[in-house]
């Protein structure tokens, strides 16, 4: 298993190397550099020559396979560099970010498998009963309301009901766990609920046709309590494909929250990722590329490796 | 162990007693009769089987024992199931699931799938002692040791860790067993226990049940097509067709003297390993009815011979003979002798090649060797050598069928995809007509191609079911340009349907539309389109009825007489391949053990591996099986990817010893025309 893990670890860096080549290459394709953006942004006048100055300041002004040779070492060497446009280092900018993109992606998975689990579930055992309409109704409703439009309601709800708001500073988990959690679980909880929808759904067709396999047969041939039958028998060989929509959504939430972010007004990674990209601020948008790819990987390979944990053909590496 | 045990008393009460089944299932389509009026009891101690056709009841009217019918489309709708002397229809949800498993236990047809991929061995087989039997973990680890071996599964501590997948298919089938005897049932209800394994697999699985329920007193159901298994192991026979029981009674009775048409066509449209070739298989044409929508009065009535006007009335399943009942309403006159069916006709005489002809095909030192990741880490690079096919030589005559049998995993396949060049040889030689195929392009393959020809075993996987029959079979003819244009394309298809049984109009059906029988045929059909001259049959009949392998089988040797074609068939029932071959190859783990004249291979195997696969083919004869010594070749086929070295037989062989480990043994000749391939022989 360890040999595996480092293994996987090692085919990283040429996905990555492949990640770092495309996206350096795509931005020098898009026009406009982030000179103009900063200089003539609101109309104002500037020299040619400072124009000039600012671009060799920041090194926009060499050959493209220089900046190419100084980009991927910086990143060999891990120093992203600075960002163009604040001038402060790129992982500071990042850090508090991620940080807190990170606690709400980690929270909505949370509620995201306590809802969807035990609803689809339901939903299939009681197929084709009122139960698994009303769930479906639900989950589609889901998959149909955008999570902004969701995160609005809480907010007018909590205004109206508790004539109260959710903080809106961030503070760190480790400093006050109480007003972390009061600002960050409602974003939590609005993104949760599409999430939820969508592994709900998975969940319940993958246990419909758990339920047909020739082994439930068999469980319930040897006398096996119903209860057992699901919960032992089904549960485990249908939980598969759901850990993997589970996977792929999380790191969709890292970097895919925007909307939600501005409604609640969270300084978080989806925020930073538009303001870069809207400033043409090369460094920050390469980088903050580069961590989503990081992060898409890693979840991928804790899927694998949930997936090798709960299935003894993996793990065994037969068929 | 001798089989001489006979049934128990009859006087005994039963312990099963079936009254007036009835069970609908409810369809989009309209309700499925699957099971009408059917009654049977079954005492401790005693083996009743169940055959009949696919899809006649069989299943179903067992798994309404275990009250395990699919819901909500399953019901049964009338009757009772007496166990114990309670309705087991009147038991709640809670009281049933209390017996099973622990007073009946049910053992499906499909090992591959019948156990969870996802819990181990000891998880699965355990489940039952801690609901049932209160065990505690040590009680039930010790229990679950002991069942293993009494499986025959060795090494059974360390098993009990593993998971499903590390099994093959024959051990996963003793797991089975194992599970269902875990609580010591009073009755076992095996659903087709053995059809997915091999012959020499089979014998040993059957002998252990039979063994058990003897030993433990546990009365067993079991459900076969097989008529050579209910031959061997039952004690009383329950023949079932369209969702009715025709035909009861001891297996010497259905065996014997079958009073019921239907019973009388299955046992001799079965193939027997003890009868020679030359006889033409009876055959019950037609198909069984649909039971959406079944014909009044007798069912069997359209493909009845003996059909007459009282047969509109419906047939009750009247007791003949002591103990011996039939639902045919002239089963007196079949009692009183004045009426019987006619005797076997020979096969039409055959235009067969005299010896010294060339060879059509010949095959030369043929090799293939699969290279194939090692098992263990997902990434890692080392590979192994699956010899699955090593040196294998014979030759194939004009006009000559070669049968090629062998248990799963063999090679047979394999050489069969070299003949075609569907797989490309590791070495050797493949000649077809003297011109050597094995090192050719495919470009030059082209022409060749068309003479060498193929039919599958899953009729319905190897047809494209977007397609109609018609499109299905002019493809062909359209590609290699055999005819001029569309118009002649239909016409040609309109004769191969005749040519294979089938009606020209079927030309506009999709494959979904037939039936199994009826889509072989069209395999068929499609393979002669090209006009070929040598067809490799890949297990043609497997997957088919009884009754429908016969029609098949009959088929393949008309054409085969009409248009001087040479079959390389390929098959692993024993008694398939005797039927219908002149010289028979047996192969085992890619190696040819024996190759003879068909008749001479029968009559006088030489091999021991050949001795051992007929010892363990039934025949459907109870006088002979019942006198017959039980003698189940041990373990299990060795992994091709570890072979033994020496004779790659000496594993399971009686005779091996020290020299057979390290000899490898060439084929000769023993007698004129008689290969052998052992130094004890
Ligand atoms: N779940 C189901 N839904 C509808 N029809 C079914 C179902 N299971 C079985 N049947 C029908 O019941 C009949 C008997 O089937 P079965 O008992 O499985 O036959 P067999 O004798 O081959 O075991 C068939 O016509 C089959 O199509
Ligand atoms: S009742 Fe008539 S049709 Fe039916 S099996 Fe007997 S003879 Fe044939
Ligand atoms: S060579 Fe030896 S092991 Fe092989 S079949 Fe002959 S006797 Fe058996
Ligand atoms: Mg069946």
């Amino acid at each position: 298993m360890l040999g595996y893990l480092a293994n996987r670890l090692l085919l990283m860096i040429p996905t990555l190397a492949g990640v770092a080549v495309l996206i350096f290459f795509m931005l020098r394709v898009v026009p406009g550099d982030i000179v103009e953006v900063k200089l003539r942004g609101d109309g104002g006048s500037v020299t040619q020559e400072t124009i000039e100055a600012e671009r060799a300041r920041l090194g926009l002004d060499q050959p493209i396979h220089v900046q190419f040779v100084q980009w991927m070492t910086g990143l060999a060497t891990l120093d992203l560099g600075n960002s163009m446009w604040t001038d402060r280092p790129v992982t500071e900018e990042i850090g508090v970010r991620l940080e807190l993109t990170i606690q709400v992606a980690i929270m909505a998975s949370i509620i995201a498998i306590m809802v969807a689990i035990p609803l689809g579930t339901i939903s299939a055992l009681f197929r084709d009963t009122w139960v698994d309409y009303v769930v479906r109704l639900v989950t589609i409703a889901g998959l149909a309301v955008p999570s902004f439009w969701l995160g609005m309601l809480i907010i007018l709800g909590l205004l109206y009901y508790a004539n109260w708001l959710p903080p809106i500073t961030y503070t760190p988990i480790y400093v006050d766990p109480v007003a972390n959690i009061a600002q960050l679980i409602w974003p939590a909880m609005a993104v949760g609920y599409r999430y939820s929808a969508v592994v709900a759904r998975m969940v319940r067709s993958s246990i419909i046709e758990v339920m047909k396999e020739d082994y439930i047969r068999t469980a319930r041939a040897k006398g096996v309590f119903e209860k057992l039958v699901v919960s032992r028998h089904a549960m485990r060989n249908a939980i598969l494909p759901a850990i993997t929509v589970i996977g792929l959504e999380f790191a969709f939430l890292i970097g895919g929250l925007v909307v939600t972010e501005q409604v609640f007004n969270l300084n978080g990674l989806g925020k930073l990722f538009v303001q870069a990209v809207s400033r043409n601020d090369f460094t920050l948008i390469q980088s903050i590329v580069m961590l989503i790819a990081v992060i898409f990987i890693l979840s991928n390979l804790v899927v694998d490796v949930v997936y090798a944990w709960i299935d003894p053909r993996i793990r065994y590496g037969g068929r | 162990m001798q089989q001489t045990t006979s049934a128990p008393p009859s006087g005994t009460p039963p312990l099963l007693s079936v009254e007036d089944l009835h069970v609908h299932f409810v369809t989009s389509r309209g309700v499925v009769r699957a099971v009408e009026g059917v009654s049977y009891q079954v005492r401790p101690g005693e083996v009743l089987a169940i055959v009949g056709e696919s899809g006649c009841g069989k299943s179903v009217s067992s798994l309404a024992v275990m009250r395990l019918l699919a819901k909500p489309a399953g019901r049964v709708v009338h009757g009772k199931i007496m166990f114990e002397g309670v309705n087991l229809l009147d038991l709640s949800d809670e009281e049933m699931r209390e017996r099973r498993g622990r007073d009946i236990s049910m053992i499906f047809q499909e090992p591959m799938t019948s156990l969870n991929p996802v819990l181990s061995i000891g998880q699965q087989l355990m489940e039952p002692l801690f609901i049932h039997l209160n065990m505690t973990e040590a009680q039930a680890r010790e229990r679950a040791v002991e069942l293993l071996k009494m499986v025959g599964i060795t090494d059974p501590e360390r098993r009990l860790e593993q998971y499903p997948h590390q099994f093959s298919g024959g051990m996963r089938q003793r797991v089975m067993i194992a599970i269902g005897l875990a609580c010591n049932p009073k009755l076992i209800i095996a659903d087709e226990p053995t059809t997915a394994l091999d012959v020499t697999i089979q014998a040993q699985i059957l002998e252990l049940m039979k063994e058990l329920s003897r030993k433990l007193n546990i009365a067993l159901v079991v459900i076969t097509h097989n008529l050579g298994v209910v031959a061997r192991y039952a004690d009383r026979v329950n023949v079932m067709y369209a969702a009715r029981v025709v035909e009861q009674g001891t297996a010497d009775d259905v065996f014997l003297r079958p009073r019921h048409p239907y019973a009388m066509g299955l046992m001799r449209s079965v193939p027997r390993l003890d009868r020679p070739r030359g006889l033409k298989l009876e055959t019950i044409e037609g198909l069984p009815p649909n039971l959406l929508d079944p014909p009044k009065g007798c069912r069997f009535a359209a493909r009845c011979a003996f059909k007459a006007d009282i047969c509109e009335q419906d047939p009750p399943l009247n007791e003949v003979e002591a103990g011996h009942f039939s639902a045919c309403l002239r089963a007196r006159e079949f009692v009183a002798g004045t009426l019987a069916p006619a005797p076997a006709a020979p096969v039409e005489a055959s235009a067969r090649a005299g010896k010294a002809s060339e060879p059509l095909l010949s095959v030369r030192g043929l090799k293939k060797f699969f290279t194939v990741a090692r098992k263990g880490g997902l990434l890692s690079t080392q590979t192994s050598e699956v010899r699955a096919v090593n040196d294998v030589s014979f030759d194939i005559a004009p006009g000559e069928t070669l049968g090629l049998v062998g248990e799963s995993g063999c090679g047979k396949t394999t050489v069969g995809r070299m003949v075609l060049r569907l797989d490309n040889p590791t070495a050797g030689e493949i000649r077809f007509k003297g011109e050597d195929i094995a090192h050719k392009s495919p470009a030059e393959l082209r022409a060749v191609r068309r003479k060498i020809q193929v039919i599958f075993q899953d009729p319905f996987s190897s047809l494209n079911p977007r397609m109609t029959i018609g499109q299905i079979i002019s493809e062909p003819l359209m590609v290699y340009k055999i005819v001029p244009n569309a118009k002649a394309a239909a016409e040609r298809v309109a004769e191969l349907l005749v040519q294979v049984g089938l009606f020209a109009y079927m030309a506009e059906r999709y494959p979904h539309e037939m039936s199994g029988g009826q889509r072989q045929r069209v395999g068929i059909a499609r393979a002669l389109a090209m006009e070929p001259e040598f067809i490799v049959c890949d297990e043609p009949v497997s997957a088919l009825d009884v009754s429908i392998q016969g029609q098949i089988i009959n088929l393949l040797e008309n054409l085969q007489h009409r248009l001087n074609l040479t079959y390389l068939f390929i098959a692993h029932d024993l008694a398939v391949v005797r039927h219908i071959s002149d010289r028979v190859v047996v192969m085992y783990l890619g190696r040819v053990m024996e190759m003879a004249d068909g008749d001479a291979l029968y009559a006088e195997p030489l091999h021991p591996y050949t001795k051992a696969l007929l010892d363990a083919a039934p025949v459907p004869d109870p006088k002979i099986e019942k006198s017959r010594a039980a003698r189940a070749l041990k373990g299990e086929l060795p992994s091709p990817l570890n072979p033994p070295t020496g004779c790659v037989f000496h594993t399971r062989c009686p005779l091996a010893d020290a020299d057979c480990r390290r000899i490898v043994p060439e084929p000769r000749e023993a007698r004129p025309g008689h290969f052998v391939a052992c130094i004890k022989v």
